[in-house]
């Protein structure tokens, strides 16, 4: 190659990626880099501060640091009671929820696609409607209905729903507070399986629809299923308006009742439920990851 | 329609690229084949017309694949014979059981998708057996015969891994074999080897071809790979705008088309400006028989396929080379012919080498009946 020609060559390139440029390149990498970890910081800081603050606050003494109050939670006065029911309330919403939304999910998906867009607004008037509005609502069907239906089945049933013990008017309001959430996540199953192909070829070899939906759809939603299921169970364990309102002891109101006489007991509570939240957000997360090492495609 | 022929005439003559297998499931073997007959079907969706008023008879044991463009209704015809489409009209007959109202699950058939469709939550043990679960088959049965399939597909050592840890092609094969666990009596397959690569859709291809021989079982393939229609077929019907336009054997279809749309369709074919005669055709300046019914004197268009068009080179040639597509022993020419005329010639590619692009050529048709067009019609 002769001299003019490389000269010429080397002037044409320079700008395009020789050795000269890589370097401000590398250092805007590593500057978006250290950008992400100071987000991350803050980010940290704004979750893990007030959560420390909370710990030490329980922990704290004039001897020093002691996990006694801790030790007292499961035989503090109404903790086994409350705790309980909220995790009945929230079993039963779980259930209730899926129950109703995993075969409409499918039958949207499978026969009526031209529906999901009015299912998916159905699904978001629960996050459009503010709490206070629907829980009032029900309040005043439930002060208006025994009381005109009296001496009949129906008032006896309204009676049945506000049942201290177990109120199923929670269950009923929390499933449609979950219904977004529900929708949601069993959606993003139902999009990213092959679901049609899957039903028909169970269909074809003999199948009926029940035995298609346990053996086939609710296997493959497996991820999807637990997702709804966890987030509605976080829902209801953290739920305070409705049940306050209606007035029934659950156990958020029951953490929120002792923080005036037990302030240490009431947060130490409240830690470890939201610890126990996200110990259920950590374990959807690692069954996703292990069905999408299992599935890579 | 056409009376439907002597199943297995295509597979005599393939050469058997697919490595050897287990023999089938004797009780699969022993079934009596049963025939399928379509009868008016139509299907509408919305303002589409899917099918209309599809006739069609498929003789016990034959394969018959279904080919056509996107959208022609193919795979709603198979979709109706599975189950899946309930016609607005029409009827589906298996044999003298009308099976227009029985839903998939209580068909019989045996159906494998374009799609992957294993259960994702199944070995592949139990993806086979699924449909003998299902029919309350014991464990030992059920475990016979899963063996006993994945034997005759060739998987039986990947009996206990799971759909993600198999290949396409292995994937597909566990779906022919869970398809025939079943002992259906209808086999359907919705375009099975599209999702595959060119060599494992030819051996796959082949073998699907091989077993259902073996079983002589009823065959509905649909696809809109010609090659892979006319390979293993016994015969072929070609689908337009929810109509068949012909069903032939690959040989009839392809040497014989009955419209300008399956001249088209199957194969290459040059339509050359002609006029016709009494009984012959004259096109590029000589006149050849006319195949089939002459339609009336006048203006008209040859119909020729490629190989049937011999190129040679003159310096005083009204042609001109304008490219060369080598493609092994065969070399395909395109010759431009004055008033704007193209064709399409395949001529051998060893002494070709000369009729290279802006070569002047002579173009002459070989001595055979030509099909012949009239000018009026569009294809």
């Amino acid at each position: 190659m002769s001299a003019t020609t490389a000269g010429t060559s080397t002037a044409g390139v320079a700008g395009a990626g020789g050795v000269a440029p890589e370097t401000p390149v590398r250092a805007a990498r590593r500057g978006r880099g250290a950008w992400r970890w100071v987000v991350f910081a803050v980010l940290g800081l704004y979750f893990l501060v007030p959560l420390a603050a909370s710990v030490w606050f329980t922990v704290r003494s004039r001897d020093g640091v002691t996990a006694d109050v801790y030790t007292s939670i499961p035989t503090a006065e109404g903790f086994t009671e409350n705790f309980g029911r909220s995790l009945a309330l929230g079993a039963l919403t779980v259930l209730i929820a899926l129950l109703l939304m995993v075969p409409t999910v499918v039958l949207v998906e499978l026969r009526l696609p031209r529906l999901r867009p009015l299912v998916e607004l159905l699904t978001l008037v629960p996050l459009l409607l503010p709490p206070i509005a629907l829980v009032v609502g029900v309040r005043s069907v439930l002060a208006w209905a025994p009381e005109y239906f009296l001496g009949t089945p129906l008032a006896e049933a309204f009676f049945a729903l506000q049942e201290p013990a177990l109120p199923w008017i929670l269950v009923l309001v929390y499933v449609v507070l979950a219904l977004p959430f529900v929708y949601r996540a069993l959606d993003a199953g139902v999009r990213g399986a092959q679901l049609r192909t899957l039903t028909e070829a169970a269909r074809v070899l003999g199948a009926s629809w029940p035995r298609v939906m346990l053996s086939v759809v609710l296997p493959v939603l497996r991820t999807s299923v637990l997702n709804a299921a966890f987030l509605t169970l976080a829902l209801v364990l953290g739920e305070f308006t409705v049940a306050n309102i209606l007035g029934f002891e659950t156990f958020p109101t029951w953490i929120v009742r002792i923080a005036g006489s037990q302030p240490r007991l009431s947060v130490a509570v409240s830690v470890l439920s939201l610890l126990l939240t996200w110990a259920l957000l950590l374990l959807i997360s690692a069954l996703d990851r292990r069905r999408r090492e299992e599935d890579p495609a | 329609m056409t009376a439907a022929p002597e199943p297995g005439t295509v597979a005599a003559e393939m050469p058997g690229r697919a490595p050897a297998r287990a023999a089938a499931p004797a009780d699969l073997r022993e079934q009596p084949p049963v025939g399928v007959r379509l009868e008016g079907l139509t299907r509408r969706y919305g303002g589409v017309l899917a099918l209309d008023g599809l006739d069609l008879d498929v003789a016990g044991g034959e394969f018959l694949a279904l080919l056509g463009p996107s959208g022609c209704g193919k795979t709603t015809a198979l979709r109706a014979i599975a189950g899946f489409e309930v016609p607005d009209a029409g009827r589906v007959w298996f044999d003298r059981r009308d099976v227009t109202a029985i839903p998939p699950s209580r068909r019989d058939v045996g159906m494998v998708f374009q799609a992957y469709s294993l259960f994702p939550n199944m070995t592949v043990a139990e993806n086979v057996a699924f449909g003998l679960r299902v029919r309350r088959r014991d464990k030992a049965e059920r475990a016979g015969r899963a063996a006993e399939l994945l034997e005759l597909v060739g998987l039986a050592d990947r009996a206990q891994r799971y759909p993600h840890q198999l290949s396409g092609g292995q994937q597909q094969r566990v779906a022919l074999a869970r398809a025939l666990a079943v002992a259906p009596q209808v086999l359907l397959l919705d375009e099975p080897l599209s999702a595959l690569d060119a060599q494992v859709r030819v051996q796959l291809r082949d073998e699907i071809r091989r077993i259902q021989l073996e079983l002589g079982i009823t065959t509905v393939f649909v696809t809109h790979d010609q090659a892979e229609a006319l390979s293993v077929a016994d015969r072929v019907g070609v689908m337009r705008a929810g109509r068949l336009e012909q069903v032939a054997s690959p040989d009839d279809l392809y040497e014989r088309p009955a419209t300008a749309f399956v001249a088209g369709f199957v194969g290459t074919m040059n339509r050359i400006p002609a006029v016709l005669g009494d009984g012959d055709v004259e096109f590029l300046g000589v006149r050849r028989e006319v195949l089939g019914a002459a339609p009336a004197a006048g203006p008209a268009f040859a119909l020729v396929r490629p190989e049937a068009l011999e190129v040679e080179g003159d310096p005083r040639g009204p042609g001109r080379v304008v490219t060369r597509t080598f493609s092994g022993a065969v070399t395909r020419l395109t010759v431009a012919l004055p008033d704007g005329v193209e064709v399409q010639a395949d001529v051998p590619s060893a002494g070709s080498q000369g009729l290279t692009p802006g070569t002047p050529v002579t173009v002459t048709p070989a001595e055979r009946p030509a099909l012949v067009e009239p000018a009026d019609l569009t294809p």
